[in-house]
């Protein structure tokens, strides 16, 4: 059994004030196995977000089916850790009550809360900086907090949508290669979203390709080059051909039906 | 070695720049108080119609130590007033704060609340809380009470207003986030929106002191026979005008220290979040 199983997800959204429906997801059929790392690729609309928020639950898809470790997708979860593309963090708790918040809402006592989350921060590097708030802190350190909360409550699929896109080239790369040593560490599955083919390369051992509008799966690439992985290596230029061609021939496909 | 950042804490011209940067605050005052005496000494106006400013501090002197009944029955009894007053302040605005958080909270997160509640307050809010002093004489009587309820009037629909907007204004990520992290709706209440909305309802706490105070001197002129709104109307037909300027004066300091009390409990609450000033970050 796959970790995460969509089947038949199709997405219409309802524009009232225009009078029209908007496909967004259209028929999308896709099966995550556990301790994958899973790299959504598309162009801004394509709907990969929703995708995701759909797994998450924040949003409910107009028809199809979505089971995490074979259970209906019904609502929010910690059984599903969400990383936002946007820290949001609760700006009035320090990093190491936002990272802990789930053992707070579980009515876990203040020293436990703390004694497990700090084994999360430093995890992500942040010890020195866990009686910090959110406001005291910088946009990649936030995100670190981001991350550390998610993985906190062990959660069986991590579910990331553009986390590091906010983030300076430099840092983003830091994070990308901690990201990845942490998945390696900690054998988890993660749902990445991004619209990079770079950054897709980089993290994914599986780069599901989406179409523009409506969302629909191009191809899913099995990506296995060794990590760490040198981005200027001759396979990594080839996969990331394939990979641009594959979005190439979209495009081109898309023009000649306009 | 010679070191760039060479600050010596004890450099006197230092020192003397933190004194003068101190007094900066006090320079408006200064000026207006003095072109005021300035100007009632000139003996444009009779002295009855425009006490100059130490007259007026001779008044509130003996008004508040009693030292020469220059106020007569006033003498000696300030403390006795502003407490009266302070008392219908306290009293009126700790339950329109209850309130008004409670029913604003409610309406900003229910929308069975919402419908209900909330245009019914909405009709009552523009009806001025002084329009309501025949009816809470008739219902209260001469005393606290109607004081009271003016002061809980004009403080409830600030408190309400902000806690409504700052409820509805609440990162709605935040909400999704405690739900990922499994807060039931309860939790997603007290642990997420109230903290979230905390802000706006410190800035609506803050107005409320204000109208709290002018609502109660208003109250004291028309239907209690104490505290410092009191005084002042009393003087007024006395033609001591000394002291209804020092009862203003009062009135101000009291309204001033309120809020500046309210000022400290908000900077304890929330501290997580930086204020800054345009220029930059306050000290």
């Amino acid at each position: 059994m796959a970790a995460i199983e969509l089947r038949n997800i199709v997405k219409v959204f309802s524009d009232k004030r225009r009078g029209r429906d908007l496909l967004t997801l259209d028929n999308i059929n896709l099966d995550i196995e556990a301790n994958d790392f899973v790299c959504l690729l598309g162009p801004s609309g394509c709907g990969k977000s929703t995708l995701l928020n759909i797994i998450a639950g924040f949003e409910q898809a107009t028809s199809g089916r979505t089971l995490v470790d074979g259970k209906q997708v019904e609502r929010p979860g910690s059984d599903r850790g969400v990383v936002f593309q946007q820290p949001t963090l609760m700006p009035w708790l320090t990093a190491i009550d936002n990272v802990a918040f789930h053992l707070k809402l579980k009515g876990i006592g203040k020293a436990e809360r703390h004694d497990r989350a700090m084994e999360f921060i430093d995890l992500v590097g942040l010890r020195g900086f866990e009686h910090h708030h959110p406001s005291e802190m910088s946009g990649g350190m936030n995100q670190r907090v981001g991350i550390a909360r998610a993985l906190l409550m062990n959660p069986s699929v991590i579910l990331m949508d553009e986390p590091f896109a906010a983030l300076d080239a430099q840092t983003k790369l830091e994070m990308q290669e901690e990201l990845v040593a942490i998945w390696q560490k900690r054998r988890c599955t993660i749902v990445f979203v991004t619209h990079s083919v770079d950054e897709a390369l980089v993290l994914g051992n599986k780069i599901v390709v989406m179409t523009k509008r409506p969302g629909r799966i191009r191809e899913a690439v099995n990506f296995d080059l060794p990590r760490p992985r040198d981005i200027t290596s001759p396979e990594f230029n080839d996969a990331k051909r394939r990979i641009l061609s594959l979005i190439r021939e979209e495009s081109t496909r898309l023009a000649q039906a306009s | 070695m010679t070191s760039v950042t060479d600050v010596s804490p004890a450099r006197p011209a230092f020192r003397l720049t933190r004194a003068l940067q101190g007094l900066e605050r006090l320079i408006v005052p200064a000026l207006l108080i003095a072109g005021w005496e300035a100007f009632a000494r000139s003996g444009v106006l009779p002295p009855a119609l425009l006490p100059a400013p130490s007259a007026v501090l001779h008044a509130l002197g003996d008004w508040v130590f009693g030292f020469d009944e220059t106020t007569q029955t006033y003498s000696g009894h300030w403390l006795r007033d502003a407490l009266a007053s302070a008392l219908r302040v306290f009293g009126g605005f700790a339950l329109a704060s209850l309130l008004g958080i409670l029913a604003g909270v409610a309406i900003g997160w229910s929308r069975l609340f919402e419908k209900t509640l909330e245009p019914t307050l909405q009709m009552l809010r523009p009806i001025p809380p002084v329009s309501w002093i025949p009816l809470a004489i008739i219902w209260f009587g001469i005393a606290d009470k109607p004081a009271i309820f003016l002061v809980f009037l004009g403080a409830f629909f600030p408190v309400l207003m902000n806690a409504i907007h700052g409820v509805k204004t609440v990162d709605h990520n935040l909400v999704r986030a405690g739900a990922m992290m499994g807060a039931s709706q309860r939790q997603m209440l007290t642990d997420i929106v109230l903290p979230a909305a905390l802000p706006s309802i410190f800035a609506g706490l803050r107005i409320a002191v204000g109208s709290a105070w002018m609502l109660t001197v208003t109250a004291e002129m028309v239907a209690v026979k104490s505290g410092l709104g009191y005084v002042l109307w009393d003087s007024y037909y006395f033609l001591r005008y000394d002291i209804v300027l020092a009862a203003m004066i009062s009135i101000g300091l009291l309204g001033y220290l309120s809020d500046l009390g309210l000022k400290a409990i908000m900077a304890r609450t929330l501290r997580w979040q930086q204020t800054t000033t345009v220029q930059g970050r306050a000290g």
